[in-house]
Protein backbone atom coordinates (compact mmCIF):
# COMPACT_ATOMS: atom_id res chain seq x y z
CA UNK A 1 0.00 0.00 0.00
CA UNK A 2 1.41 3.29 -1.12
CA UNK A 3 1.48 5.63 2.20
CA UNK A 4 2.51 8.84 -0.20
CA UNK A 5 1.83 9.20 -3.86
CA UNK A 6 2.63 12.32 -5.41
CA UNK A 7 1.93 12.59 -9.34
CA UNK A 8 3.78 14.92 -11.11
CA UNK A 9 3.36 17.51 -8.49
CA UNK A 10 4.69 21.44 -8.71
CA UNK A 11 4.03 24.01 -6.07
CA UNK A 12 5.09 28.01 -6.79
CA UNK A 13 5.73 30.58 -3.89
CA UNK A 14 5.27 34.13 -5.42
CA UNK A 15 6.52 33.68 -8.80
CA UNK A 16 9.41 30.96 -7.95
CA UNK A 17 8.23 27.01 -8.45
CA UNK A 18 9.89 25.24 -5.02
CA UNK A 19 8.50 21.72 -6.64
CA UNK A 20 8.29 20.85 -10.25
CA UNK A 21 6.20 17.95 -11.67
CA UNK A 22 7.69 15.64 -8.55
CA UNK A 23 6.14 12.29 -9.19
CA UNK A 24 7.07 9.45 -6.30
CA UNK A 25 5.29 6.84 -4.34
CA UNK A 26 6.03 5.41 -0.72
CA UNK A 27 5.34 2.22 0.60
CA UNK A 28 3.87 1.47 3.79
CA UNK A 29 6.69 0.72 6.30
CA UNK A 30 9.44 1.78 4.31
CA UNK A 31 12.47 4.66 5.82
CA UNK A 32 11.99 6.64 2.74
CA UNK A 33 14.98 9.76 2.39
CA UNK A 34 14.71 13.07 0.60
CA UNK A 35 18.14 14.00 -0.29
CA UNK A 36 19.08 17.20 -1.78
CA UNK A 37 20.72 20.48 -1.36
CA UNK A 38 19.00 23.79 0.53
CA UNK A 39 16.09 25.15 -1.80
CA UNK A 40 16.02 21.72 -3.24
CA UNK A 41 12.18 21.07 -2.65
CA UNK A 42 12.40 18.80 0.29
CA UNK A 43 10.58 21.19 3.02
CA UNK A 44 8.39 22.16 0.80
CA UNK A 45 7.15 18.24 -0.03
CA UNK A 46 6.82 17.84 3.43
CA UNK A 47 4.48 20.80 4.18
CA UNK A 48 2.58 19.43 0.94
CA UNK A 49 2.04 16.00 2.25
CA UNK A 50 0.67 16.98 5.35
CA UNK A 51 -1.83 19.43 3.95
CA UNK A 52 -0.23 22.91 4.94
CA UNK A 53 -0.07 23.68 1.11
CA UNK A 54 -1.71 22.97 -1.70
CA UNK A 55 -0.42 21.82 -4.79
CA UNK A 56 -0.24 24.17 -7.62
CA UNK A 57 -0.73 21.36 -10.29
CA UNK A 58 -0.60 17.92 -10.06
CA UNK A 59 -2.42 15.10 -7.34
CA UNK A 60 -1.26 13.38 -4.31
CA UNK A 61 -2.94 11.10 -2.00
CA UNK A 62 -1.05 10.49 1.33
CA UNK A 63 -2.31 7.80 3.87
CA UNK A 64 -5.37 7.33 1.19
CA UNK A 65 -6.47 10.98 1.31
CA UNK A 66 -6.34 14.10 -0.29
CA UNK A 67 -4.00 16.33 1.97
CA UNK A 68 -5.24 19.02 1.75
CA UNK A 69 -8.85 18.67 1.63
CA UNK A 70 -8.15 16.11 5.05
CA UNK A 71 -5.49 17.58 6.33
CA UNK A 72 -6.48 17.37 10.05
CA UNK A 73 -7.47 13.20 9.74
CA UNK A 74 -3.81 13.02 7.67
CA UNK A 75 -1.96 15.48 10.41
CA UNK A 76 -3.54 13.00 13.20
CA UNK A 77 -1.69 10.42 11.56
CA UNK A 78 1.84 12.00 11.41
CA UNK A 79 4.77 13.36 13.18
CA UNK A 80 6.78 15.76 12.04
CA UNK A 81 9.82 17.42 13.30
CA UNK A 82 10.52 20.63 11.63
CA UNK A 83 14.06 22.08 10.55
CA UNK A 84 14.54 24.02 13.59
CA UNK A 85 12.88 22.42 16.86
CA UNK A 86 10.50 25.05 16.50
CA UNK A 87 9.70 24.43 20.42
CA UNK A 88 8.15 27.15 22.69
CA UNK A 89 11.80 28.37 24.71
CA UNK A 90 9.64 30.05 27.67
CA UNK A 91 7.78 26.77 29.05
CA UNK A 92 9.35 23.21 30.07
CA UNK A 93 9.99 20.38 28.09
CA UNK A 94 6.91 18.89 30.09
CA UNK A 95 4.77 21.55 29.05
CA UNK A 96 5.93 21.33 25.76
CA UNK A 97 5.01 17.79 25.01
CA UNK A 98 1.90 18.20 27.15
CA UNK A 99 0.57 21.20 24.88
CA UNK A 100 1.11 18.81 21.85
CA UNK A 101 -0.22 15.58 23.20
CA UNK A 102 -3.71 17.66 24.00
CA UNK A 103 -3.76 19.01 20.49
CA UNK A 104 -3.56 15.64 18.91
CA UNK A 105 -6.34 14.48 21.16
CA UNK A 106 -4.25 12.11 23.81
CA UNK A 107 -6.00 11.26 27.10
CA UNK A 108 -4.64 12.80 30.32
CA UNK A 109 -3.13 9.12 31.36
CA UNK A 110 -1.74 8.18 27.75
CA UNK A 111 0.10 11.30 27.66
CA UNK A 112 1.60 11.38 30.38
CA UNK A 113 2.60 7.93 30.31
CA UNK A 114 4.08 8.60 26.51
CA UNK A 115 5.94 11.72 27.82
CA UNK A 116 7.59 9.65 30.70
CA UNK A 117 8.16 6.72 28.46
CA UNK A 118 10.11 9.35 25.96
CA UNK A 119 11.96 12.16 28.25
CA UNK A 120 13.34 8.69 30.11
CA UNK A 121 14.45 6.96 26.21
CA UNK A 122 15.89 10.54 25.25
CA UNK A 123 17.87 11.57 28.54
CA UNK A 124 15.49 14.28 29.60
CA UNK A 125 13.81 13.44 32.94
CA UNK A 126 15.78 15.12 34.82
CA UNK A 127 15.34 18.23 32.57
CA UNK A 128 11.63 17.96 32.73
CA UNK A 129 10.99 20.73 34.40
CA UNK A 130 13.37 22.65 33.24
CA UNK A 131 12.71 25.99 30.67
CA UNK A 132 13.32 24.70 26.65
CA UNK A 133 15.53 28.23 26.19
CA UNK A 134 18.05 26.57 28.96
CA UNK A 135 18.76 23.73 26.83
CA UNK A 136 21.67 23.12 24.53
CA UNK A 137 21.36 22.57 21.07
CA UNK A 138 21.12 18.58 21.02
CA UNK A 139 18.67 18.81 23.96
CA UNK A 140 16.18 20.68 22.00
CA UNK A 141 16.71 18.59 18.79
CA UNK A 142 16.27 15.43 21.03
CA UNK A 143 12.81 17.00 22.89
CA UNK A 144 11.49 18.32 19.26
CA UNK A 145 11.82 14.26 17.98
CA UNK A 146 10.18 13.08 20.92
CA UNK A 147 7.10 15.36 20.48
CA UNK A 148 7.36 14.52 16.79
CA UNK A 149 6.56 10.88 17.95
CA UNK A 150 4.45 11.52 21.04
CA UNK A 151 1.28 9.81 19.80
CA UNK A 152 2.16 7.21 17.89
CA UNK A 153 2.19 8.15 14.56
CA UNK A 154 1.98 6.25 11.44
CA UNK A 155 4.14 8.01 9.00
CA UNK A 156 6.74 10.12 10.50
CA UNK A 157 8.51 12.99 8.95
CA UNK A 158 12.47 13.80 10.32
CA UNK A 159 13.96 17.47 8.61
CA UNK A 160 17.44 17.04 9.51
CA UNK A 161 16.73 14.41 12.77
CA UNK A 162 20.60 14.25 13.45
CA UNK A 163 21.88 17.64 12.98
CA UNK A 164 23.17 19.26 16.18
CA UNK A 165 23.30 15.82 17.52
CA UNK A 166 26.63 14.19 19.18
CA UNK A 167 27.77 11.13 17.41
CA UNK A 168 26.36 8.71 20.45
CA UNK A 169 22.78 10.15 20.52
CA UNK A 170 23.15 10.09 16.41
CA UNK A 171 23.10 6.61 16.27
CA UNK A 172 20.49 6.75 19.17
CA UNK A 173 18.38 8.21 16.46
CA UNK A 174 18.90 5.58 13.73
CA UNK A 175 18.76 3.17 15.74
CA UNK A 176 14.70 4.76 17.28
CA UNK A 177 14.36 5.12 13.38
CA UNK A 178 14.65 1.36 12.49
CA UNK A 179 12.62 0.75 16.20
CA UNK A 180 9.48 2.42 14.85
CA UNK A 181 9.65 0.88 11.74
CA UNK A 182 10.45 -2.38 13.40
CA UNK A 183 7.84 -2.62 16.48
CA UNK A 184 5.18 -0.02 15.07
CA UNK A 185 5.00 -0.28 11.43
CA UNK A 186 5.77 3.40 11.03
CA UNK A 187 6.61 4.87 7.98
CA UNK A 188 9.39 7.30 7.80
CA UNK A 189 10.61 10.18 5.91
CA UNK A 190 14.06 11.67 6.23
CA UNK A 191 15.57 15.13 4.71
CA UNK A 192 19.31 14.78 5.03
CA UNK A 193 22.13 16.05 4.11
CA UNK A 194 23.93 12.88 6.14
CA UNK A 195 24.27 10.58 2.96
CA UNK A 196 26.00 8.00 5.22
CA UNK A 197 23.31 8.34 7.78
CA UNK A 198 20.19 7.82 5.21
CA UNK A 199 22.38 4.83 3.99
CA UNK A 200 22.12 3.19 7.09
CA UNK A 201 18.51 3.07 7.80
CA UNK A 202 16.49 4.23 4.39
CA UNK A 203 15.15 1.48 1.91
CA UNK A 204 14.21 4.31 -0.80
CA UNK A 205 15.58 7.73 -1.44
CA UNK A 206 14.82 9.68 -3.58
CA UNK A 207 16.95 12.76 -4.72
CA UNK A 208 15.80 16.36 -5.20
CA UNK A 209 17.32 19.34 -6.67
CA UNK A 210 16.13 22.74 -7.23
CA UNK A 211 12.60 21.77 -6.93
CA UNK A 212 13.19 18.90 -9.38
CA UNK A 213 13.42 14.79 -9.22
CA UNK A 214 16.70 13.79 -10.03
CA UNK A 215 15.56 9.84 -9.24
CA UNK A 216 14.08 7.64 -7.48
CA UNK A 217 14.28 4.21 -6.28
CA UNK A 218 15.97 1.59 -4.02
CA UNK A 219 19.85 2.66 -3.10
CA UNK A 220 19.67 -0.34 -5.83
CA UNK A 221 17.69 1.48 -8.39
CA UNK A 222 19.49 4.98 -7.92
CA UNK A 223 23.12 3.28 -8.43
CA UNK A 224 21.42 1.60 -11.78
CA UNK A 225 20.13 5.67 -12.22
CA UNK A 226 23.55 6.82 -11.90
CA UNK A 227 25.21 4.96 -14.26
CA UNK A 228 27.71 3.60 -11.39
CA UNK A 229 28.46 0.47 -11.80
CA UNK A 230 28.81 -2.71 -9.42
CA UNK A 231 32.51 -3.16 -8.22
CA UNK A 232 34.89 -6.05 -7.32
CA UNK A 233 38.30 -5.49 -5.60
CA UNK A 234 41.17 -7.58 -6.51
CA UNK A 235 44.39 -8.51 -4.42
CA UNK A 236 47.25 -10.55 -5.70
CA UNK A 237 50.11 -11.91 -4.25
CA UNK A 238 52.31 -11.07 -7.03
CA UNK A 239 52.80 -8.10 -9.55
CA UNK A 240 50.04 -8.49 -12.30
CA UNK A 241 51.58 -9.78 -16.02
CA UNK A 242 50.88 -6.62 -18.27
CA UNK A 243 48.62 -7.77 -20.90
CA UNK A 244 46.23 -8.59 -17.83
CA UNK A 245 44.12 -5.82 -18.42
CA UNK A 246 43.46 -6.28 -22.38
CA UNK A 247 42.92 -9.72 -21.41
CA UNK A 248 40.26 -9.02 -19.00
CA UNK A 249 38.06 -6.67 -20.52
CA UNK A 250 37.41 -9.69 -23.50
CA UNK A 251 35.71 -10.67 -20.86
CA UNK A 252 31.68 -10.12 -21.48
CA UNK A 253 31.54 -9.76 -18.16
CA UNK A 254 34.24 -7.28 -17.24
CA UNK A 255 33.05 -3.65 -17.90
CA UNK A 256 35.82 -2.13 -17.40
CA UNK A 257 39.21 -3.05 -15.49
CA UNK A 258 41.18 -0.25 -12.73
CA UNK A 259 44.70 -1.38 -12.05
CA UNK A 260 45.19 0.18 -8.45
CA UNK A 261 49.44 -1.30 -8.55
CA UNK A 262 51.18 -3.72 -9.54
CA UNK A 263 49.51 -5.87 -7.21
CA UNK A 264 45.47 -5.20 -7.16
CA UNK A 265 42.89 -3.95 -9.82
CA UNK A 266 39.27 -3.30 -9.39
CA UNK A 267 36.86 -4.76 -11.94
CA UNK A 268 33.33 -3.08 -12.90
CA UNK A 269 31.28 -6.20 -13.75
CA UNK A 270 27.69 -6.35 -15.00
CA UNK A 271 26.44 -8.37 -11.69
CA UNK A 272 28.18 -9.69 -9.52
CA UNK A 273 27.03 -13.31 -10.22
CA UNK A 274 29.70 -13.21 -12.52
CA UNK A 275 32.37 -12.91 -10.01
CA UNK A 276 32.87 -16.70 -9.59
CA UNK A 277 33.28 -16.88 -13.38
CA UNK A 278 36.05 -14.28 -13.29
CA UNK A 279 37.68 -15.93 -10.50
CA UNK A 280 37.94 -19.46 -12.20
CA UNK A 281 39.34 -17.53 -15.39
CA UNK A 282 42.47 -16.08 -12.86
CA UNK A 283 42.76 -19.10 -11.21
CA UNK A 284 43.29 -21.20 -14.47
CA UNK A 285 45.84 -17.80 -15.52
CA UNK A 286 47.44 -18.99 -11.80
CA UNK A 287 47.00 -15.62 -10.20
CA UNK A 288 47.20 -16.07 -6.87
CA UNK A 289 44.31 -14.18 -5.49
CA UNK A 290 44.72 -12.94 -1.70
CA UNK A 291 41.20 -11.09 -1.85
CA UNK A 292 37.84 -10.36 -3.19
CA UNK A 293 36.30 -8.04 -2.15
CA UNK A 294 32.49 -6.39 -3.75
CA UNK A 295 32.17 -2.97 -3.57
CA UNK A 296 28.99 -1.22 -4.03
CA UNK A 297 28.96 2.56 -4.85
CA UNK A 298 27.61 4.53 -1.77
CA UNK A 299 24.59 6.61 -1.46
CA UNK A 300 27.37 9.69 -1.32
CA UNK A 301 28.72 8.71 -5.11
CA UNK A 302 25.02 8.38 -6.55
CA UNK A 303 23.96 11.44 -4.98
CA UNK A 304 27.22 13.37 -6.19
CA UNK A 305 27.07 11.54 -9.73
CA UNK A 306 23.61 13.02 -10.24
CA UNK A 307 23.98 16.11 -8.76
CA UNK A 308 27.12 16.20 -10.99
CA UNK A 309 25.21 14.71 -14.20
CA UNK A 310 22.57 17.77 -13.41
CA UNK A 311 24.84 20.46 -13.06
CA UNK A 312 26.22 19.33 -16.31
CA UNK A 313 23.15 19.38 -18.27
CA UNK A 314 22.27 23.01 -17.40
CA UNK B 1 -14.88 23.52 15.46
CA UNK B 2 -13.74 21.75 18.69
CA UNK B 3 -13.24 24.45 21.41
CA UNK B 4 -11.21 22.09 23.40
CA UNK B 5 -7.86 22.54 20.70
CA UNK B 6 -8.84 26.49 20.93
CA UNK B 7 -8.67 26.49 25.04
CA UNK B 8 -5.63 24.67 24.60
CA UNK B 9 -3.94 27.09 22.37
CA UNK B 10 -5.21 30.11 24.95
CA UNK B 11 -3.89 28.59 27.78
CA UNK B 12 -0.56 27.61 26.01
CA UNK B 13 0.02 31.03 25.34
CA UNK B 14 -1.11 32.78 28.76
CA UNK B 15 1.89 30.14 30.38
CA UNK B 16 4.12 32.05 27.95
CA UNK B 17 3.06 35.29 28.65
CA UNK B 18 3.36 34.60 32.55
CA UNK B 19 7.22 33.72 31.89
CA UNK B 20 7.51 36.90 29.37
CA UNK B 21 7.85 39.55 32.31
CA UNK B 22 10.02 41.74 30.18
CA UNK B 23 7.31 42.89 27.85
CA UNK B 24 4.22 42.74 30.02
CA UNK B 25 5.67 44.58 33.23
CA UNK B 26 6.41 47.55 31.95
CA UNK B 27 2.24 47.13 30.60
CA UNK B 28 0.93 46.88 34.06
CA UNK B 29 2.34 50.75 35.06
CA UNK B 30 -0.14 51.98 32.30
CA UNK B 31 -3.31 50.28 34.37
CA UNK B 32 -1.89 50.81 37.65
CA UNK B 33 -1.20 54.71 37.03
CA UNK B 34 -5.26 54.89 36.03
CA UNK B 35 -7.01 53.32 38.47
CA UNK B 36 -4.50 54.35 41.69
CA UNK B 37 -2.34 57.46 40.63
CA UNK B 38 -5.07 59.49 38.82
CA UNK B 39 -7.78 58.67 41.13
CA UNK B 40 -5.39 59.55 44.14
CA UNK B 41 -4.53 62.73 42.46
CA UNK B 42 -7.78 64.01 42.22
CA UNK B 43 -9.45 62.49 45.32
CA UNK B 44 -6.92 62.98 47.89
CA UNK B 45 -3.77 65.33 46.60
CA UNK B 46 -5.48 68.62 45.30
CA UNK B 47 -8.25 69.08 47.60
CA UNK B 48 -5.67 69.13 50.14
CA UNK B 49 -3.59 71.23 47.95
CA UNK B 50 -4.40 75.16 48.16
CA UNK B 51 -5.91 76.30 45.39
CA UNK B 52 -6.13 73.03 43.79
CA UNK B 53 -9.73 72.89 43.29
CA UNK B 54 -10.02 76.57 42.26
CA UNK B 55 -7.43 76.23 39.93
CA UNK B 56 -9.60 73.41 38.30
CA UNK B 57 -12.64 75.04 38.58
CA UNK B 58 -11.83 78.45 37.19
CA UNK B 59 -9.54 76.96 34.55
CA UNK B 60 -11.09 78.51 30.85
CA UNK B 61 -10.81 75.15 29.37
CA UNK B 62 -12.75 73.53 32.35
CA UNK B 63 -14.93 76.68 32.41
CA UNK B 64 -15.98 75.62 28.35
CA UNK B 65 -16.14 71.98 29.66
CA UNK B 66 -18.71 72.72 31.89
CA UNK B 67 -20.37 75.55 29.95
CA UNK B 68 -20.83 72.83 26.37
CA UNK B 69 -21.94 70.29 29.11
CA UNK B 70 -25.51 68.73 28.07
CA UNK B 71 -28.35 68.80 30.57
CA UNK B 72 -28.38 64.94 31.47
CA UNK B 73 -24.53 65.38 32.83
CA UNK B 74 -25.27 69.09 34.77
CA UNK B 75 -27.97 66.89 36.40
CA UNK B 76 -25.39 65.02 38.05
CA UNK B 77 -23.27 68.02 39.21
CA UNK B 78 -25.91 69.58 40.55
CA UNK B 79 -25.86 70.54 44.25
CA UNK B 80 -22.09 69.55 44.68
CA UNK B 81 -19.44 71.37 46.50
CA UNK B 82 -16.56 72.03 44.01
CA UNK B 83 -14.35 69.52 45.61
CA UNK B 84 -17.36 66.84 44.74
CA UNK B 85 -17.50 68.54 41.00
CA UNK B 86 -14.02 68.43 40.54
CA UNK B 87 -14.20 64.86 41.35
CA UNK B 88 -17.14 63.50 39.57
CA UNK B 89 -16.33 66.02 36.03
CA UNK B 90 -12.64 64.54 35.97
CA UNK B 91 -13.15 60.87 37.43
CA UNK B 92 -16.52 60.40 36.38
CA UNK B 93 -17.02 61.86 32.77
CA UNK B 94 -13.33 63.36 31.43
CA UNK B 95 -11.07 60.24 32.39
CA UNK B 96 -13.77 57.99 31.02
CA UNK B 97 -12.51 57.43 27.57
CA UNK B 98 -8.80 57.42 28.85
CA UNK B 99 -9.16 53.92 30.35
CA UNK B 100 -10.47 52.52 27.64
CA UNK B 101 -6.57 52.26 26.91
CA UNK B 102 -6.30 49.56 29.17
CA UNK B 103 -8.47 46.86 27.73
CA UNK B 104 -6.67 48.53 24.16
CA UNK B 105 -2.77 48.25 25.80
CA UNK B 106 -3.55 44.40 27.07
CA UNK B 107 -5.29 42.72 23.84
CA UNK B 108 -2.94 44.32 21.11
CA UNK B 109 0.36 43.41 23.61
CA UNK B 110 -1.11 39.70 23.69
CA UNK B 111 -2.22 39.42 20.60
CA UNK B 112 1.15 40.60 18.65
CA UNK B 113 2.95 38.19 20.84
CA UNK B 114 0.83 35.45 20.46
CA UNK B 115 0.45 36.06 16.47
CA UNK B 116 3.41 37.83 15.45
CA UNK B 117 5.93 36.78 18.25
CA UNK B 118 5.45 33.00 17.33
CA UNK B 119 5.78 33.65 13.69
CA UNK B 120 9.17 35.62 14.88
CA UNK B 121 10.59 32.75 17.08
CA UNK B 122 9.51 30.54 14.10
CA UNK B 123 7.64 28.23 16.66
CA UNK B 124 4.36 28.81 14.59
CA UNK B 125 5.16 25.82 12.13
CA UNK B 126 5.34 23.24 14.76
CA UNK B 127 2.03 24.46 15.29
CA UNK B 128 0.98 24.15 11.96
CA UNK B 129 1.37 20.65 11.51
CA UNK B 130 -1.23 19.55 14.76
CA UNK B 131 -4.15 17.79 13.98
CA UNK B 132 -6.41 21.37 14.11
CA UNK B 133 -8.52 23.32 12.08
CA UNK B 134 -7.18 26.77 11.12
CA UNK B 135 -10.38 28.54 12.78
CA UNK B 136 -9.25 26.37 15.88
CA UNK B 137 -6.23 28.04 15.97
CA UNK B 138 -7.10 31.10 15.16
CA UNK B 139 -9.91 31.72 17.70
CA UNK B 140 -7.75 29.79 20.28
CA UNK B 141 -5.26 32.67 19.43
CA UNK B 142 -8.22 35.47 19.76
CA UNK B 143 -9.18 33.94 23.09
CA UNK B 144 -5.70 34.60 24.11
CA UNK B 145 -5.77 38.00 23.64
CA UNK B 146 -9.53 38.64 25.12
CA UNK B 147 -9.90 36.85 27.64
CA UNK B 148 -6.83 38.44 29.75
CA UNK B 149 -7.57 42.01 28.09
CA UNK B 150 -11.49 42.19 29.50
CA UNK B 151 -11.04 40.24 32.78
CA UNK B 152 -7.80 43.11 33.40
CA UNK B 153 -10.47 45.90 32.32
CA UNK B 154 -13.11 44.72 34.61
CA UNK B 155 -10.36 43.85 37.82
CA UNK B 156 -9.25 47.62 36.90
CA UNK B 157 -12.84 49.11 36.94
CA UNK B 158 -13.58 47.34 40.41
CA UNK B 159 -10.81 48.92 42.08
CA UNK B 160 -10.44 52.09 40.75
CA UNK B 161 -14.74 51.87 41.83
CA UNK B 162 -13.35 51.20 45.50
CA UNK B 163 -10.67 53.62 45.10
CA UNK B 164 -12.85 56.56 43.78
CA UNK B 165 -15.72 56.02 46.19
CA UNK B 166 -13.55 55.01 49.41
CA UNK B 167 -11.50 58.51 48.82
CA UNK B 168 -13.93 60.64 49.34
CA UNK B 169 -16.15 59.24 51.03
CA UNK B 170 -16.46 61.53 53.67
CA UNK B 171 -17.02 64.42 51.54
CA UNK B 172 -20.07 62.53 49.30
CA UNK B 173 -21.67 60.65 52.39
CA UNK B 174 -22.88 58.00 49.46
CA UNK B 175 -21.38 55.77 46.41
CA UNK B 176 -21.24 58.51 43.81
CA UNK B 177 -19.84 56.16 41.41
CA UNK B 178 -19.91 54.56 38.72
CA UNK B 179 -22.21 56.66 36.38
CA UNK B 180 -24.37 55.16 34.19
CA UNK B 181 -22.11 55.51 30.90
CA UNK B 182 -19.25 53.24 32.47
CA UNK B 183 -21.61 50.06 32.64
CA UNK B 184 -21.83 50.59 28.64
CA UNK B 185 -18.27 51.33 28.77
CA UNK B 186 -16.82 48.52 30.86
CA UNK B 187 -19.32 45.91 29.84
CA UNK B 188 -20.31 47.31 25.67
CA UNK B 189 -17.24 49.48 24.63
CA UNK B 190 -14.51 47.96 26.22
CA UNK B 191 -14.93 44.19 24.69
CA UNK B 192 -15.87 45.87 20.95
CA UNK B 193 -12.29 47.78 21.44
CA UNK B 194 -11.03 44.54 22.47
CA UNK B 195 -12.54 42.64 19.31
CA UNK B 196 -11.12 45.14 17.40
CA UNK B 197 -7.78 45.82 17.98
CA UNK B 198 -7.71 42.00 18.24
CA UNK B 199 -8.45 41.62 14.45
CA UNK B 200 -6.60 44.44 13.41
CA UNK B 201 -3.58 43.23 15.57
CA UNK B 202 -4.26 39.44 13.46
CA UNK B 203 -4.45 41.28 10.31
CA UNK B 204 -1.41 43.39 10.98
CA UNK B 205 0.61 40.08 12.01
CA UNK B 206 -0.02 38.10 9.02
CA UNK B 207 2.16 40.50 7.58
CA UNK B 208 4.79 41.44 10.28
CA UNK B 209 7.49 39.29 10.52
CA UNK B 210 7.83 40.93 14.41
CA UNK B 211 6.40 41.03 17.67
CA UNK B 212 7.56 44.95 17.56
CA UNK B 213 6.13 45.71 13.89
CA UNK B 214 2.79 44.64 14.94
CA UNK B 215 2.42 45.83 18.31
CA UNK B 216 3.58 49.64 17.15
CA UNK B 217 1.60 49.53 13.95
CA UNK B 218 -1.62 48.19 15.84
CA UNK B 219 -1.12 50.47 18.81
CA UNK B 220 -2.34 53.13 16.85
CA UNK B 221 -5.36 52.21 17.33
CA UNK B 222 -4.78 53.87 20.99
CA UNK B 223 -6.10 56.97 18.84
CA UNK B 224 -9.51 56.16 19.19
CA UNK B 225 -9.55 57.29 22.32
CA UNK B 226 -7.60 60.29 22.05
CA UNK B 227 -9.95 61.22 19.51
CA UNK B 228 -13.03 60.82 22.40
CA UNK B 229 -10.50 62.16 25.51
CA UNK B 230 -9.81 65.37 23.11
CA UNK B 231 -13.15 65.73 21.51
CA UNK B 232 -14.93 65.57 25.06
CA UNK B 233 -12.46 68.05 26.31
CA UNK B 234 -13.15 70.88 23.67
CA UNK B 235 -16.91 69.85 23.91
CA UNK B 236 -17.14 68.88 20.49
CA UNK B 237 -18.75 65.06 21.79
CA UNK B 238 -19.73 64.41 25.03
CA UNK B 239 -19.68 60.63 25.93
CA UNK B 240 -23.53 60.04 27.25
CA UNK B 241 -24.64 57.18 27.31
CA UNK B 242 -25.96 57.04 24.15
CA UNK B 243 -22.97 58.02 22.28
CA UNK B 244 -21.48 54.86 24.05
CA UNK B 245 -23.98 52.58 22.98
CA UNK B 246 -23.21 54.15 19.19
CA UNK B 247 -19.76 53.27 19.61
CA UNK B 248 -19.49 50.28 20.84
CA UNK B 249 -21.75 49.83 17.63
CA UNK B 250 -19.62 51.06 15.44
CA UNK B 251 -16.65 49.18 17.10
CA UNK B 252 -18.71 45.86 16.80
CA UNK B 253 -18.64 46.39 12.97
CA UNK B 254 -15.50 47.11 12.60
CA UNK B 255 -14.32 44.51 14.67
CA UNK B 256 -16.56 42.17 12.64
CA UNK B 257 -15.57 43.41 9.17
CA UNK B 258 -11.59 43.40 9.87
CA UNK B 259 -11.89 40.44 11.67
CA UNK B 260 -13.71 38.62 8.77
CA UNK B 261 -10.93 39.82 6.56
CA UNK B 262 -8.08 38.15 9.54
CA UNK B 263 -9.65 35.42 9.64
CA UNK B 264 -9.53 34.89 5.57
CA UNK B 265 -5.89 35.63 5.97
CA UNK B 266 -5.55 32.82 8.52
CA UNK B 267 -4.69 29.99 6.73
CA UNK B 268 -1.65 27.71 6.86
CA UNK B 269 -1.17 28.37 3.43
CA UNK B 270 -0.58 31.83 3.59
CA UNK B 271 0.78 32.03 6.93
CA UNK B 272 3.52 30.18 5.20
CA UNK B 273 3.65 31.90 1.63
CA UNK B 274 3.25 35.37 2.61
Amino acid sequence: MDVINLNQVSFQYAKSFALRDVSFRMQKGEVFALLGPNGAGKTTTIRLVNGLLNTSSGSMTVLGCDPYKDGITIRRKTGVLTETPALYERLTALENLTFFGKLNGMSKVDLNKRIQELLDYFDLSEHAHQRVGTYSRGMRQRLAIARALLHHPELLFLDEPTSNLDPEIARQVQDLILQVKREEGCSVVICTHRLYEAEQVCDHAAIMHEGKLLAEGSLQELREAAGLAKRVRFAFQKPLPTALKTELLQMKVVKNVELQDEKELVLGVSDYESVPEILAWMIGKNLAILSVIPEIPSLEEVYFKLQDHQDEVK
Amino acid sequence: MNIKNSFAIAQKDWLEVKQNKATFLPIMIVPLFFIVVIPLLFTLILPNVAGGVEDFTTDPDMQGFFAAMPAEMTKVLEGLDPTQTMIVAMLGYIFAPMFLIVPLMFSSTIAAESFAGEKERKTMESLLYTPISDQELFFGKVMAAAIPAILITWVCFFLYTIIVNAVPYASFGRLWFPLPVWWLLIFWVSPALVAMSISLTVLISTKAQTFQGAYQTSSAIVLVVVVFFIGQMTGVLFLSPLVALIMGVICWGVAAIIGRIGMHSFSRQKLLTD
